[in-house]
C-alpha cells in the first residue's frame, strides 16, 4: 500500500523581509525526506527567492539561497515558476539560479528542475495535487 | 519641513509604496529598505511610480536579494547603514510606512 501523496509547497513571499521563505525551504526538505511526491511553486513575490547572486553579508542574516541547489539531491525535481509573476517584476529565467537534478534512469543525465509555467498551466498543476502547504 | 518616507514592503504585495509616494512633497526623500528594494527594478511594473521623486535605497538589502545596481531605475542613490542614519538626521521627520 502506498501512502505517497502529492504535496505542493506554494511560495508567495520575498526572502529575508519575513521568515516564510526560509521556513518553507526547511519544510520542503522534511517532506522530501518522508518520500512524498513533492512539487514546489514560486509565484507572486515568491519568485524573488530564486534570484541568483544573493549576498546577505550586509544584513546579518543567513543566505539560505544556496540550499535551493540541493533540492535535486532530495529528489525535489518539480519546481514551477509563474511566468507572469516574473515578468511583472522585471525578471526573467536568466535572473534565477539554474537548478538541476540527475536522472538515475538516464545515466544520471542532468535535467532542469525549474519549469516556467503560465498561470493556466499552474492551475492545472494545482488541480493534480493532494495537499497544499502555503508560505 | 522635510520628511524621510521609509518603505519596507514590496509594491507587488502591499500598497505601502504607492501611499508613501502619494504623500511626498518636493523636499521629501523616499528610502526603500528590506523587501521594498525590489520596487526599484527598472523593468518591473512598479518602478514607474518612482519617477520624479528623490529615491534612496539601502544597499545591503539590494545585495541580499541579488539585485545589482544596473537593474535599477535611473537616478536613485544607494546608501549603507551610515547613510540611512544621515538621511534620518538630514530630514526633519521620518515616517515608516509599515
Amino acid at each position: 500500500m502506498s501512502n505517497t501523496k502529492k504535496f505542493m509547497y506554494v511560495n508567495r513571499k520575498a526572502p529575508y523581509g519575513t521568515i516564510y521563505a526560509w521556513e518553507a525551504l526547511e519544510v520542503v526538505l522534511i517532506g522530501a525526506a518522508f518520500e512524498q511526491d513533492v512539487s514546489v511553486a514560486f509565484m507572486d513575490d515568491g519568485v524573488y527567492q530564486l534570484v541568483k547572486g544573493q549576498d546577505t553579508t550586509g544584513i546579518g542574516m543567513k543566505n539560505f539561497s544556496p540550499t535551493y541547489a540541493a533540492l535535486g539531491d532530495f529528489e525535489v525535481t518539480k519546481i514551477y515558476v509563474d511566468k507572469d509573476s516574473l515578468e511583472e517584476r522585471g525578471l526573467s529565467l536568466d535572473d534565477l539560479q539554474h537548478l538541476v537534478w540527475e536522472d538515475e534512469d538516464e545515466d544520471w543525465a542532468e535535467k532542469d528542475s525549474i519549469h516556467l509555467v503560465t498561470r493556466a498551466e499552474m492551475a492545472n498543476i494545482f488541480a493534480d495535487q493532494d495537499v497544499f502547504f502555503n508560505f | 519641513m522635510s520628511i524621510l518616507h521609509i518603505v519596507n514592503k514590496t509594491p507587488y504585495d502591499r500598497n505601502s509604496l504607492a501611499t508613501a509616494v502619494s504623500m511626498m512633497k518636493d523636499d521629501d526623500t523616499l528610502l526603500l529598505i528590506e523587501d521594498a528594494v525590489v520596487g526599484a527594478i527598472k523593468a518591473g511594473k512598479a518602478a514607474a511610480i518612482l519617477s520624479g521623486h528623490k529615491v534612496t535605497i539601502l544597499g545591503p538589502d539590494l545585495a541580499a536579494r541579488g539585485v545589482s545596481e544596473d537593474k535599477l531605475v535611473d537616478g536613485v542613490t544607494i546608501v549603507d547603514y551610515a547613510g540611512f542614519v544621515d538621511l534620518v538626521e538630514a530630514n526633519d521627520k521620518a515616517q515608516s510606512w509599515l
